[in-house]
């Protein structure tokens, strides 16, 4: 709870700055277009600190989505798939490959940082191909008007993408936090070997993670394609996979596993957003976007290491003074 | 043999520590003569790594004088200690397993080209070699350290301290992973260096092993001098009331006699250590059956192929009559099998997680409702078995991490008692464990058996091995040599059989 606080503070603190220097960070477009943002982003970053959390890693996130978005233009638009199969198929497509890596990781014991840094690399060219390097887009959505009203319409003077944000969040704070699956997700992550001889499907926890990832990009994967509304295979979605990691890591997951929390992940992901429109609002050359990101998550991480460390040397010393006291009544009275 | 009157070539006076709200030390003394061995006990937490961590330079006395040859010194830092002489064996080996022997022995001091920063390759092995033959350990100095056993890389660290020119060598429960045969090995060495003049501060548990190599044995109780024993006066009773401060009437629990039939039968099971050599055997209800051997018996293995840890372990599993299906881990638990393994932290415990978080580990999905946590369900097993066990935590909610190992170990043993076992295996139950802790798992292990469970104990110590077994299975090379009744059960019964050797009282293990 200590690391949301801090990162919460963190946030607070960055909004308030923007909004001193330039008051149209509150105007009501700049935050439907930030929560938009955070929504997106948001979905698929779940999966990625879940991924995390087990002690694994996520790079093919980016690559899936420009392969989904290219697959899902060309369905819709091309091969004039009706909308909700096209919609199921994008959504299937990255749990699949998350089968994929899954297997891989855990039956095949090849590292996770590998298994999906090839899967970067491979559904990448694969979207490339299957467009021929050309811009696949959604035109005027004619016949799937639905999906498009979906993923880019308002409720409650509200983004969508944001809305199922929420709901997602939940669902998934109810499946790390309280439900049996989430507690072995944390256990294989912290010691893999103690889970196992708790009787543990280790194997299974692990690559099941990376499916439920799979499902959360395939999400966020469909709300891109129509937020672009034109999906160029070499580009759409190049480094969200690292957006995704950094939320993760903002938000209090550790890369070594076992740590970490939703609501972590999504302040990390608002956060960040915040950040890209403090670079917009403020007139920061936009070249200088992923220093200003790279420079607020390395100060996070670093401010949260030095707070863990002044935390232990606390407790450390609560628990020696315990001991202290117990000793105490065990033998005859000391200095003191 | 040294005596009294000759000068003592360390003394420590009035040595005062303080943590953070915590006094470790309190005026300890600690004096070494040379060549002596001084066997340092007392239960954990008492003040003997303090103490040594002090002589070793790794943290600061607030009080107190320490006198090196008679003369004052300060031990700002590691490097001081090894400048006197000091060197100090950690009982968790500090060795890179990614280099070769002679790295080891001279890392941060390896001899040079010149004044180059290449690596003398010639002389660094040339310079290794006479310490290794010193120390018996028959391998080159080109041998990586991963091919090493844990008792090879221990001489690998010894040898690096006589490199430095120890005169004063702390070993802190050097015997802790050691076979039996190897701890023998280690006690002779320990003699051995003795003669060449070295002087050793000896911590162990294992008071045997001080009634066997310590000239003197000086107990510290809670940060204070608990009184010492000279060579003659040296006994295992004397040592425990120095470090508990009282009696500990009934250390180990006696069995009752009575014992029923073969209830848990196990034929031709294979382990992944020796796929070879099918294992077989029948335990009763009631009884801690005792399995004795050297590290590499494999006795572990044993017990993982029945736990179900390697898959499907190609042999049988019978409790009474019934054959059980034992495919995986969660197989065994089904079926009331448990194992306290000998990795505690590794494979035992989630040592970030609090302790109620491990107690309920294998048993959540009882402890949940349509695949949800019940935190006041897993509190309530939690809070239950903190009580039965005795566990000393502040509460349920506290990390296992900040427990000490006899409180792990009942954590540990805690995640299968909320499962009512049938068979329970303890793999090395109470190492690294302090007397008072050992004497309530012992406790545990005897009401277990009373309660109608088999358990099956593992252990490399030969002391608990002989008071707490009701039966003795000696394994060698994967297979069980024989089978001692308690009234057989012999430390040269047992050694024989763990070499292999046939002993007349032994029986066949079904």
């Amino acid at each position: 709870m200590k690391k949301e606080l801090g990162i919460s503070v963190l946030l607070l603190l960055l909004c308030a700055v923007v909004a001193v220097l330039n008051p149209k960070f509150l105007s009501a477009v700049n935050l439907s277009n930030t929560a938009n943002l955070v929504g997106m982003f948001g979905i698929f970053s779940i999966g990625a600190g879940l991924v995390i959390i087990t002690g694994g890693i996520d790079l093919s996130v980016g690559s899936m989505f420009a392969l989904a978005g290219v697959l899902l233009a060309m369905m819709l638009r091309e091969w004039h798939w009706p909308w909700p199969v096209a919609a199921l198929a994008i959504t299937a497509l990255p749990m699949a490959l998350g089968v994929v890596h899954g297997v891989l990781i855990t039956r095949l014991r090849v590292q996770a940082f590998i298994v999906t840094l090839c899967g970067l690399l491979i559904y990448r060219g694969l979207a490339r191909f299957i467009a021929d390097d050309t811009t696949k887009g959604f035109a005027n959505s004619e016949g799937f008007e639905r999906l498009r009203d979906v993923a880019k319409g308002q409720l409650f003077h509200l983004p969508s993408p944001f809305l199922i944000l929420l709901v997602i969040a939940v669902i998934m704070w109810l499946v790390l936090h309280r439900s049996v699956y989430g507690r072995y997700l944390f256990a294989v992550g912290r010691n893999e070997e103690a889970a196992r001889y708790s009787g543990i499907r280790t194997r299974l926890v692990i690559g099941s993670s990376y499916v439920v990832a799979g499902l959360l990009t395939g999400l966020s994967a469909i709300l891109f394609a129509f937020y672009t509304n034109s999906i160029s295979p070499s580009t759409h979605g190049n480094f969200y996979e690292l957006y995704g990691i950094a939320a993760a890591v903002l938000g209090g997951c550790s890369l070594r596993g076992g740590e970490g929390s939703i609501l972590g992940i999504v302040i990390g992901t608002t956060l960040l957003q915040v950040l890209q429109n403090l670079v917009n609002l403020l007139n920061i050359p936009s070249s200088l976007n992923f220093a200003v990101m790279g420079a607020v998550v390395l100060v996070g991480v670093l401010a949260d290491e030095l707070l863990t460390a002044r935390r232990q040397k606390r407790k450390a010393a609560l628990a020696a003074a315990s001991r202290e006291a117990r000793h105490g009544t065990a033998s005859p009275p000391a200095e003191k | 043999m040294p005596t009294e009157s000759e000068n003592p070539i360390l003394e420590m006076r009035g040595i005062g520590k303080r943590f953070p709200g915590v006094v470790a030390l309190d005026g300890v003394d600690l004096t070494v003569h040379r060549a002596e061995v001084v066997g340092l006990i007392g239960e954990n937490g008492a003040g003997k790594s303090t103490l040594m961590k002090i002589l070793g330079g790794i943290c600061q006395p607030d009080a107190g004088e320490i006198r090196i040859d008679n003369r004052p010194v300060r031990i700002h830092d590691v490097a001081d200690a090894i400048r006197h002489g000091v060197a100090f064996i950690h009982q968790e080996l500090n060795v890179l397993d990614n280099i070769d022997v002679a790295g080891n022995v001279f890392l941060g001091r390896e001899p040079r080209h010149g004044v180059s920063w290449l690596i003398d390759r010639r002389r660094i092995h040339e310079q290794t070699e006479p310490y290794l033959k010193r120390l018996g350990l028959n391998v080159s100095s080109r041998t990586p350290l991963s091919r090493l056993s844990m008792a090879q890389q221990q001489l690998v660290e010894i040898a690096k301290a006589l490199s430095l020119d120890a005169r004063i060598l702390i070993m802190d429960e050097p015997t802790s992973s050691l076979t039996i045969a190897e701890t023998e090995r280690l006690l002779e060495l320990v003699l051995e260096l003795q003669k060449q003049a070295v002087s050793i501060v000896y911590i162990s548990h294992r008071l045997a092993e001080l009634d066997h190599v310590a000239d003197r044995v000086v107990a510290l109780r809670d940060g204070r001098n608990a009184g010492e024993l000279a060579h003659d006066g040296i006994n295992h009773d004397r040592m425990v009331r120095m470090m508990v401060g009282r009696d500990i009437r009934s250390f180990y629990v006696e069995p009752t006699a009575t014992r029923t039939a073969a209830y848990f039968r196990v034929r031709d099971i294979r382990s992944r250590a020796y796929p070879d050599s099918p294992v077989s055997f029948d335990a009763a209800r009631g009884e801690i059956l005792g399995f004795a051997g050297l590290v590499g018996a494999g006795r572990s293995e044993m017990a993982e192929a029945i736990f179900g840890v390697d898959g499907d372990c190609n042999g049988e599993i019978f409790l009474s009559d019934q054959k059980l299906p034992v495919r995986s881990v969660g197989d065994a638990i089904t079926q009331g099998i448990y194992l306290v393994p000998e990795d505690r932290r590794g494979a035992g415990l989630v040592t970030e997680m609090s302790v109620r978080e491990n107690i309920t580990l294998p048993s959540l999905p009882q402890h949940s409702v349509s695949g949800l946590v019940r935190l006041a369900r897993e509190t309530e097993t939690a809070e239950r078995q903190r009580e039965t066990l005795g566990i000393k935590a502040p509460s349920v909610e506290t990390l296992v991490a900040n427990l000490s190992g006899g409180n792990q170990q009942k954590v540990v043993l805690g995640k299968w008692l909320a499962l009512a076992p049938k068979i329970m295996i303890f793999d090395e139950p109470t190492r690294g464990i302090d007397v008072g802790a050992k004497a309530e798992i012992y406790r545990l292990m005897r009401d277990l058996a009373a309660a109608g469970a088999v358990v099956l104990m593992i252990s490399s110590d030969m002391e608990e091995i002989l008071h707490v077994s009701d039966r003795v299975a000696v394994m060698h090379e994967g297979r069980i040599t024989g089978v001692l009744e308690r009234a057989d059960c012999t430390e040269e019964n047992i050694m024989q059989l763990a070499v292999g050797r046939p002993v007349a009282e032994a029986r066949p293990p079904c």
